[in-house]
């Protein structure tokens, strides 16, 4: 116990699913958020989980929340619209995902075009992030 | 026999083929195009759907979609500029009017049609217009989300093999 607090001194926030490399990516856009908001400080799994599992407006009729198609369970598997399944997003049950920062965001930029419209901001995207790391 | 799901149906085809009754579901007497080869394309174009063999449509189909990809059938399904080059490259070479399938799959497009959507091809609509094979309650008893979703009834489709009914 004590030498896993010790690992976890140096991160400015621990993720208890994430692995090395999702925390790498985790932090990537914390640190982006940070340098553009001074007051940013860490990604919040709650505020993520706000943004993830609400409706927004701006982007398409069909696909008002992030959980119009990765569902509102996501230990569970969702679907695309054109009925291909997608693996769960719960890192706790998908240690593959978030582990390429490319993958990410090129999803991030897609899909934040669907569902709100516009691009994600870095601190959204940190937000998000942490909500999914830590389910 | 024809009242069950393909899917069931199917292995008692192969397990079968020697009777001559059931011989007639063969792939000699479908369609048959090369499957994508490419690792690239095979990633990200079955991220979202089935992944659709380069050979069903024209390289000029391929490259107007794969010039919009921020507006992919209502989807975005943006790539960075090297990895849709890539991909572009690689259908426009393997197209039905390129590499695909020798140029006898786009003949019927005329005038310098453009159709993105394979449903929307000549000879897609003449081979489904026989026995309402597309009509919407064809497309509900097989599970097939729309007419974009060959595997609902051909299992193959994916490796090119596109088996009649």
């Amino acid at each position: 116990m004590i030498a896993g607090a010790m690992l976890f001194a140096g991160a400015s926030v621990a993720f208890a699913a994430a692995n090395p490399a999702q925390q790498a990516v985790q932090e990537h856009y914390a640190a982006l958020a940070r340098a553009a908001d001074p007051a940013f400080k860490d990604g919040d799994a709650k505020r993520g989980q706000t943004f993830f599992q609400g409706r927004h407006t701006g982007g398409k009729a069909e696909t008002p929340s992030c959980t119009s198609c990765h569902s509102s369970d996501l230990k569970k598997t969702g679907q695309t619209r054109a009925g291909k399944e997608i693996a769960p997003m719960a890192a706790s049950v998908n240690a593959k995902r978030y582990t390429d920062p490319a993958e990410v965001e090129k999803w991030f930029k897609r899909n934040c075009a669907d569902v709100v419209g516009r691009e994600c901001s870095p601190a959204e995207k940190s937000d998000v992030l942490a909500y999914l790391l830590n389910l | 026999m024809s009242m069950l799901p393909r899917r069931a149906a199917l292995p008692l085809v192969a397990a079968l083929l020697s009777i001559s009754a059931l011989a007639s579901i063969s792939v000699a007497d479908g369609l048959k195009v090369a499957p994508v080869k490419d690792p690239v394309a095979a990633k990200e174009c079955s991220a979202c759907h089935m992944l659709y063999p380069p050979g069903l449509l024209p390289a000029r189909s391929w490259q107007a979609m794969m010039g919009n990809l921020k507006n992919h059938f209502g989807d975005n399904a943006d790539l960075d500029d090297a990895t849709r080059k890539h991909i572009t490259d690689y259908l426009v070479a393997n197209a039905a009017d390129t590499g695909g399938r020798g140029g006898t799959n786009s003949r019927d497009v005329s005038g310098g049609a453009t159709p993105l959507r394979i449903s929307e091809m000549p000879w897609f609509l003449r081979k489904h217009d026989k026995k309402g094979r597309i009509a919407p309650d064809t497309l509900k008893r097989r599970g097939a989300k729309s007419a974009a979703d060959c595997k609902a009834c051909h299992q193959g489709a994916e490796m090119g093999y596109f088996e009649d009914d």
